[in-house]
Order: structure tokens, then sequence, then C-alpha cells
């Protein structure tokens, strides 16, 4: 059971949390203008990377906001944590 | 015949106190303090169990956690009845009564005892080899092996006893309170972090407490006076709390702790009344402090499983703390010096040692010297080679060692015994340890794992960390919480250690037999009986992984996780492989480190609190009139009304008659209702809906198609437009969350741009539904000043109003295809409204409906139910519901799916109605659909997704997907089932007034 620094709140209980699959997947701006396959990258690729992997995470009961993890998936070690719409850290 | 083996007084037994008990039937006494195990073994009893396979007689064999054998039922004979609670654990009360587990008829007789012989039948893997041919046997096969094998009887009846969870948050959490648990959460607690310190115990100080090796001083005194000291001035120590009887459970990632404290099972039946039993502490702590000791291992020997063969430590234990003696003609069997502690515990209470067999050459330390002068006869180099006895043992067979030590050589000598104390070195308990994900190192030269690589702020100390000797774990205590805590000095940095310094060890994992190995019984796991046989057969079948031969052989899968035997069958496998320890790995050790019951789990989340309920404001008039309620998500809904004797069918038959020919009234408070508010409301709502919503005029109501973004159907409802900016959206019943959740997402993430504002406002209204061609009249009634012409307000539209004082807002919409009107006021006035409605109708014979009746007249009109006749696969198209699909707007979530390649298949499954040929028959929602019937095997078509009989109709209708459905209007397709096919004919899924001409009835 993690234990999440949400941005907004503080650290909190993973049982407060949902999460929201892999960050930075920007829905199509035009999506009529994409072909099959470039729509399907977007729909269903997701890497699962073993190792750093950045995610999104929603507090859901808590404060409801959305933000950004970076999480190490091999041992669940939370690197760092920043809002939507701001820069991943670089490592 | 019972004799009393009490043989020393002790501080820890209250002597005073008298506990009469029952094991097997049989009443026993012993004192308060005791454990069965100890009060069994006082009255030299030793025999408690059958082993699980082979039904052998098994003897306790521990003193704590541990146990493998000493398995008992508590309260055999009542209903409340507990399974696999170790005797070495339960602390006796008066009335208590045990019984022995995996035997039948009684442990003293036991018929699977013959499996003992047949045992050259039952190798490594006898259940999976034998049991799987030929399949359709297993039914036989499962009744012979439950009926015959089984761990105990689970009670039949509700668990009367109270149960709890608690959270908690600790600077400092120490797991385990020995002597080195004992000074780090002293010093911690000293230093302001607020401590808690834990043992599974009833008293603390682990082994310490009893430590009286004169060869062990601290400050001039022994180990067990200092440690006594130390333990008195615990009590004034602030921002220190210790539980005692509370056993970690689990220790999961982020230092997040699950422990169980145990508050009543030592309590006479009288004191445990209305009090909690057990208790889940959920702990968080800052930091944690592993001080969980070390287990004594067993020999690996022909025969080592005889009740009366112990362990060493444990006899010791039985000794000193208890006072027991665990026989009257001891012997003990060792690969160390910790056997002579124990040998010199019994001889200084003028027991019978009869001998020490030792595997090692010699030893020079200053206890052995003791046990030399005390005139015990001691065998270097020597062996047990076999055990005889079968319900206590009697006798040990011992051989010389050869030097290399893989055989025995020269005469046989036998040496008579009730008690073996066997001694194999320890093993630090490492389990929760690895349970928080940190991760371990193997030392070849001590042979034990030890703790290497932390993932969160812990440190483990004491023996659980590979010290062993006083000197060392106090050294390395002392560095080791100076450090995590960052404090200067402890209370303890100046005392003086004396200790025995020889520490030799000969490490043999599989003694040797003059017997072949297949003639043997050596036991690695003595809960599942898995011998070293068993694992040298497996990796012989090709077997590598230790966690395949694992479960191969069963090894280390009982309740107990092998904590005894597991690393022996690391050093059997390694040794027979040719591989080193530390290549091998270790199996994983799961939660819980002991068994936890379902009470403690579950706490106070039983009966009613089991789950939430959600109430619509009405419930009390459904109640009172005698509604029958369903579950839609977690609210409770009417789902119908009968009078007097109706049936289900009956009810919903009137009902539904009466909602089309007069005036019916749904609760529909539970439906979702997210307010939206924003200047870029309207825009928000063409993103997330099929159809356009820019156009809708204040005032007007709008149903709305919501798509996931692979193009299926999500949701649906009504959105209302009340002002410039401002919708009011309704969402199914079930889906209102996850459609809030879904909302937010998008605003959030992908169009943080828009200006708009969501509230779940789902609980702030009370809705009552008037449908039927009376119900104009009756909400005229109700408000006479509200114009409810059709041109002022028309079908699809919106008023605000007041009902007396009480505001409402009124949407003109439906559900069912009849005139109806959705009443909103403030959810506390729900029960009045819906009163109100009641009264007024009374001369149109309102019928109030549940949700089986909403659900058969909205299937007359061929409206869809999303989850009922949609699963997640279904587009718009799909459903034949292309009109909702705006073909002009750029981009809605899912409308770039919908023109997959995939999605545009003529051939997905679509919606159609379907009519059976005989309209008397009802198909079965779920049934499957086929066009064939003379075919085999047969494609699958399609399934019935919503059946009823229509009573409006007078004959029975469907709605089912299709493959294919659209282009087969008026085909005749099968409904095959158990006992009959049902010819059915594809229709139009608008059964009932397909010109829509009703609502402005
Ligand atoms: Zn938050």
């Amino acid at each position: 059971m993690f234990l999440i620094n949400c941005p907004y709140c503080g650290e909190r209980d993973q049982q407060e949390f949902k999460a929201g699959g892999e960050a930075h997947i920007e829905r199509p701006k035009q999506p009529t203008e994409l072909s099959d396959d470039e729509w399907a990258e977007y729909l269903f690729m997701r890497k699962n990377i073993k190792g750093v992997q950045f995610e999104r995470w929603n507090h859901a009961h808590g404060c409801r906001k959305w933000f950004n993890m970076v999480r190490d998936t091999s041992n669940d070690e939370i690197k760092a944590i920043y809002k939507m719409g701001e820069k991943p850290p670089s490592q | 015949m019972t004799k009393n083996l009490r043989v020393k007084s002790s501080e820890y037994i209250d002597e005073t106190n008298r506990v009469s008990f029952k094991f097997n039937g049989k009443t026993y006494h012993g004192f308060k303090g005791d454990t069965l195990a100890s009060a069994l073994l006082a009255n030299d009893v030793h025999l408690v169990g059958r082993s699980f396979k082979y039904h052998r007689p098994r003897g306790i064999m521990t003193s704590g956690s541990e146990e493998p054998n000493a398995i008992v039922q508590i309260n055999p004979n009542s209903n409340i009845t507990e399974p696999n609670v170790r005797a070495t654990e339960v602390e006796i009360y008066e009335g208590l009564e045990a019984s022995s587990q995996n035997c039948w008829p009684s442990v003293e007789f036991d018929i699977g005892g013959i499996n003992n012989f047949l045992s050259p039948f039952f190798p490594a893997g006898f259940y999976y080899k034998t049991f799987m041919w030929p399949s359709s046997f297993w039914e036989k096969y499962e009744f012979f092996i439950r009926h015959s094998a089984g761990l105990g009887k689970s009670p039949t009846t509700n668990d009367p006893d109270i149960y709890d969870h608690r959270n908690v948050h600790y600077d400092v959490l120490v797991v385990g309170a020995g002597i080195s648990g004992i000074l780090a959460a002293k010093n911690a607690a000293k230093n302001n972090f607020k401590t808690l310190l834990v043992d599974e115990k009833n008293e603390i100080g682990g082994s310490t407490i009893f430590e009286n090796n004169e060869f062990n001083k601290i400050d001039s005194k022994t180990p067990s006076e200092w440690l006594k000291k130390e333990i008195e001035e615990l009590k004034n120590i602030k921002n220190l709390e210790i539980k005692t009887r509370t056993s970690v459970a689990a220790y999961h990632q982020y230092n997040y702790i699950l422990a169980r404290e145990n508050l009543t099972d030592h309590l006479e039946v009288k004191d445990k009344k209305n009090k909690i039993r057990q208790r889940l502490l959920k702990i968080r702590a800052k930091k944690v402090i592993l001080a969980t000791g070390a287990l004594e291992r067993p020999l690996i020997f022909n025969n080592n499983d005889r009740p009366g063969i112990m362990l060493s430590s444990a006899i010791r234990k039985y000794s000193e703390f208890y006072g027991v003696a665990c026989g009257n003609k001891n012997v003990f069997f060792t690969n160390n010096d910790s056997a002579y502690e124990s040998a010199l515990s019994l001889y200084d209470k003028g027991i019978n040692v009869e001998a020490i067999i030792d595997i090692r050459e010699q030893s020079e330390s200053k206890i052995v010297k003791k046990v030399k002068e005390a005139g015990i006869k001691i065998y270097w180099s020597h062996s047990i080679v076999d055990t005889a006895g079968y319900k206590r043992l009697n006798s040990v067979t011992i051989m010389k060692l050869s030097n290399d030590g893989t055989s025995v050589t020269g005469s046989k000598i036998p040496i008579s015994c009730d008690c073996l104390g066997v001694a194999g070195g320890w093993t630090p308990s490492v389990h929760l340890y690895t349970q928080s994900g940190s991760k371990l190192k193997f030392d070849d030269e001590k042979k034990i794992f030890l703790p290497n690589q932390n993932t969160s702020d812990q440190i483990s100390v004491g023996s659980c960390d590979g010290d062993f000797k006083l000197n060392e774990i106090l050294i390395n205590l002392n560095k080791k919480i100076k450090e995590m805590l960052n404090i200067k000095q402890t209370d303890f940095d100046s005392i003086k250690v004396e200790i025995d310094q020889e520490n030799s060890k000969r490490n043999i994992w599989l003694l040797p037999s003059d017997k072949p190995l297949g003639k043997t019984k050596p036991f690695v796991d003595y809960q599942n009986d898995a011998t070293a046989k068993d694992i040298k057969l497996a990796l012989r079948e090709g077997f590598r992984s230790i966690e395949h031969v694992k479960r191969y052989t069963t090894t280390g899968m009982g309740t107990d996780q092998g904590k005894l035997g597991n690393m022996h069958a690391l050093g059997i496998i390694a040794d027979t492989a040719g591989l080193k320890m530390g290549e091998l790995g270790t199996t994983t050790f799961r939660p819980p480190y002991t068994p936890l019951t379902f009470g403690t789990i579950v706490g106070r989340n039983v009966g009613k609190f089991f789950d939430t309920f959600r109430r619509t404001p009405m419930n009390d008039w459904h109640l009172e009139n005698k509604a029958k309620f369903e579950n839609v998500g977690q609210w409770k809904r009417a789902w119908y009304y009968p009078i007097n004797e109706e049936t289900m069918h009956q009810a919903v038959q009137r009902e539904s008659k009466a909602a089309r020919e007069s005036a019916g009234i749904l609760d529909a408070s539970t439906l979702g209702k997210i307010d939206i508010q924003g200047s870029d409301a309207s825009e928000f709502l063409n993103r997330v809906y099929t159809n356009a919503w820019s156009k809708l005029a204040i005032g007007k109501c709008r149903y709305g198609l919501m798509l996931n973004e692979d193009g299926m159907v999500y949701d649906d409802g009504v959105t209302t437009r009340l002002d410039e900016n401002h919708y009011i959206m309704t969402t199914t019943t079930g889906g209102a969350a996850n459609v809030l959740g879904k909302l937010e997402d998008y605003l959030q993430t992908e169009w943080p741009e828009l200006d708009v504002y969501l509230t779940s406002v789902t609980d702030h209204y009370a809705t009552a539904s008037l449908c039927g061609p009376n119900s104009k009249k009756v909400l005229k009634k109700i408000i006479p000043n509200l114009d409810l012409s059709d041109e002022n307000f028309p079908h699809m539209s919106f008023k605000k109003a007041n009902i007396g004082n009480i505001q409402c807002r009124i949407m003109r919409i439906s559900f069912t295809g009849e005139h109806s009107y959705e009443i909103n006021v403030q959810a506390s006035y729900g029960k009045d409204l819906w009163e109100k409605c009641m009264e007024a109708g009374k001369e149109y014979n309102i019928t109030p409906y549940g949700t089986e009746t909403m659900h058969l007249l909205r299937a007359e009109k061929g409206f869809i139910i999303v989850g009922q006749d949609t699963d997640g696969t279904m587009t718009p198209i799909d459903l034949q519901m292309d009109w909702i699909v705006s073909k002009k707007k750029y981009d809605f979530i899912g409308k770039r799916s919908l023109y997959r390649s995939d999605t545009m298949r003529e051939d997905r499954k679509q919606l159609v109605g379907l009519l059976t040929d005989d309209p008397n028959i009802v198909l079965e929602e779920g049934a499957q659909i086929v066009s064939e019937l003379n075919q085999s095997p047969v494609e699958m078509l399609g399934h019935v997704t919503s059946s009823y009989f229509s009573p409006n109709l007078n004959k029975s209708i469907a709605l089912a997907v299709v493959r294919g459905g659209k282009d087969m209007m008026g085909k005749k397709l099968f409904v095959p089932m158990e006992n009959k096919n049902i010819n059915v004919t594809v229709a139009n899924p608008v059964f009932y007034d397909e010109k829509n001409e009703r609502l402005n009835a």
C-alpha cells in the first residue's frame, strides 16, 4: 500500500487514489486526420514498462485532482510527483 | 497414568491458579500462564495430531508460532469451532476444549495411518500424477481426498465475536520484544520518537528472559536478570506503547504494516463476553525496526518426526519458562553448542539426560566442558540413523559419521529415551523483511539468508540480522539504532558483556543413514509430509526452480509456510544439483506470517456494515407499502409493489398496464445528476456526447449518448439546459460516479482551457416520475397555476415551479413512451412530494411501479438500458441508433473509432427485436441464438438481452444482439434451451406505439 504525496493534499494512503495508466499520451487534436494505425497507436498502445514509468494518478477520494507520478514498477519506488501540465523531471 | 512433569516453579506460571481444560475429550489440569502445549507436556502428552498425508502420529515440536505439528481444533464440538490453531500459541483458560485434527476416528487409532504403510505409493507429485487421469474421475478422487485429508473443520454458524480495525501512526515501530527489540524501543522512545513495540507472545523478553547460561553475563548479571531490570524501566517511559499478543501479519511497502492484536482469546468464556476479540492494527510507521529473532532448525534424519522429538530450544523454554520437563529420559542431537544449554537446563533440575549426539568432531567451549564434568555422555562425530516408537519415541539408534559426513560406519548403538532435542543451528526470521520488498543475500559461512537491500526506512537487529552471540547483538544494535535515529548516545553504550566464545558448527543438510535413502523417512516439511526423498525425486524428474520443487513436493506449502524446513529443502536441492545455495534463491514468504481469522480481516464490515447502502428520500414510503427492493449499484431501489399475495409477475403486469392506461409513479431519485456550469458548458457537451448541443434552447431537454474513446456506448441520459451556461445532466444510476470521473478527467487533462465546472448533485434532489395518459391531470392538481398545455410545456422541455413553498424543476421527458413528467425537489422534500402525487392521483388510481415495470415499459418501446442491452462492445450504429450520431461535428469522444475498419464491419452484433412464434413463451435473458438446429457445432449468432411478457401487447417481447441482425428483419431463428428449441422471428425493436403518438396523448 503506497503512501502517495498528493501535490494538493500531502501524504495520503493509496486507497484514496485511482491509477489512470500511462502519462503524457495526448489526445490527438485532429483525430479524423489520422489513419487507423495512427489512431490505434493513441487508443491501444501502452508501454507497460518494467522499470521507471510515467503514470497518471487521481486523488479520487480526496481532492479529485489528476496528477503525474514517476514510479519504478519493479520495486514500486515513487521517484517523483508533479502536477498536470508540468514538465516531467528529466531523470 | 498421567504423570506430572512440572519440575520447577516459574514466575510466568501461576501455580495458585489451577486451570482445567479438555483435550480430545479428556480433562487435564494446567496453570494460568500455560499454553495448551506446555500444559499437555506437563501431563506427559506428546501425541497431539496426525500428519497430513501419511497420518503419522505427531507431537509438539516447538514452543512458538512456527509449530508445524501441534495444530488443534478449538471448541471442536461447537458450531463456532476454530481450526488450525497452534497448541503452542493457545493460552489455556478454565473450560478450554481442544482436539486433534487430521485424524479419524481418534488420534490414537487413525484409519488414514494406513497411508503410512502405503507410502511407497505416495511419492512427490502423487496427487498430480494419480488423480489427473481419467479426468472424469476427478469427482470421485476429490471425495476420497477430502474425506481422508483436510485441515480441520470449519465453523458452521456466523462468528458471534466482535472484531475491530484501527489505523495507527508511529515514528518507530519495533517488531519483536526480545532483548534487541526492547533496547531499540526504549532508546527510540527516550529520544522523543513515538514508538510502538509489539510481540506475539504474552510476555516480552524473548528467549533472553530465561537465559541463564552462567558463561554469558551483562554487567556481571545473567542476561535474564539484566533484561528484567530493563523491562522494569520501560513502564516509566513516555512515547512508548507496548502491545503483547500482537503478531505482525504483513509488512507491505512504504512501512505499512498489518498486525493482529489478540485481546480476549486467553480469557475465560465469561470474561470474553461483549469484548473485542481481535483487532487488526493498520500501522504506518516512519521507521521500522525488525527484531524478529531466529528460529531453531531441526536436523533431517531418518524418522525424525516421532512424538517426543522436539527442537532443543523448545525443550529449554518449556523447562525454564514453563517449568516443564518434556521427558524423563532425554537425548540431544546437535551440530552446535546450543543443545548443551538445554541439556544443562534439564540436568540442573535433576532430569535425566542420557546422552548428547554431536555431529561435530569436538567443541572446546566452556558449556561443553561443563556438560562433560556433569558426566553426560557425548557421542562426537555420530549421527542418528533411525528412531523407534510409534506413538511416542522410545529409542534412537546412532552410528559413527564418516569424515565427509555422507555416510555412517561402525556398529549401531541403541539409546533408550522418551524425548529427543534436536539442534540444527539458527535461521534468522526474515519473513517480514522480505514481505516489505527488501532483498536477501546468502551468507555462505553461516549458511543463512541475511537482510541485504532495504526498500524502506527500516533496519533488522539482533538474530534476525544474523547476530547470534550476545556481544555481537548488543554492539551492532547500538551502532544501527544510533544511525537510524540519528542520535549520539544510547543508555547501553557502556555495558560490559562476557560470553562463551566458542561458536563451532558443522552443517549437513541431510544426515546419512545405514539404509538407502529410498528406505528412509527424513522429513523436511512435517506438516505436509514432504521428505528429502521427495525433493530428490523432483530433481530427478527435472524440476530445477525452487518455486517448482516447492509446489511439486508441497514443501513449505502448509499453514506454517515451512518455517522449520525451508532451509533444509534449499540445502538438499543445492547439494543434489551441485549448485551454490546463494544462486538458488529462496522461496517467497507471503503474508500472513501466521494464519489470521476471517473475523480479523473483515473487522466491523459484517452484516449491514458489509457494504454501504444508499436509500432514496422516499424509501420509508416504499417500505410502508411493502415494496420489494433490488440492488442497483449501492442503491436499494423499489423493484415492484406486490398487493396481497401477488407474485412478481402479477405485480409487474398490473403496474405496467396501469402506467399505460391511467397513471403510474416511479421513484427516479437514484439517476445520476451532474450540474454543469461555465461559459464553455455547451462546447463541453458537444465534445462528450455524440449529438450536437450548441443549438439546444434554454428550457429544453435532449437525450444524449456518451461513448468511450473506443467508440463503444458508455452511458446515456437526458440533459436539460437550465440557462445560457448552466445544464443539468442525468446519467444511469450505476454509471453516475464513473461518468463524473471521466468528465473530470477530460476537463483536467485534455481540455483544461474549457471554462466548465462539474458538481455531483445526485443526492441533492429527489425525483418522482409521473407517467401515463392521466399524468397531466395529476400534475395539474398539484400545481394548478402551471400551464401544462403542449404549446407552453411540450415534450422535451423544462419548467420551474412551486408546489406550495417547495421549489421544483419539472422535465417533461419520458422513458416509457407515455406522456410523463419528472419532478425534482430538494431531497428532504422527496417523501412529501411523493405523498402529494399519490394523494392527487388517487382518483386516477395512480399506481406506484418499480424498476421491473420501468424495464418492461421501456422494452416495449425498444429503449436500451446501457449495461443490459450493451456490454462495452456495442457502438451506437450496432444499436441502430445512427440518428443520434452527429455527422457534422468535427470531433467528440469516440468519434474517430466509429470509422475504424472493425467498428464498420457489417456483421457485427446488432440490436434487434425478437418475437417468439408462440406469444406465450418468454425467452430467458442471456439465452443463445442460432440459425441452424441440425448442425453441430453451430455458430452462436448472439444472445437475448431483455425479455418480458408485455401485458399491453399481450405477447412475449425481447431485445437481442444478433450478428448481422440489422439485415435479418423477419428472419426465423432459434433459441435452443435445455429441453426445447424456441422458434423466434427477428422484429423491429420498437414494439409499441412506433409513431410516438402517446407522448402527447
Ligand atoms: Zn489531493
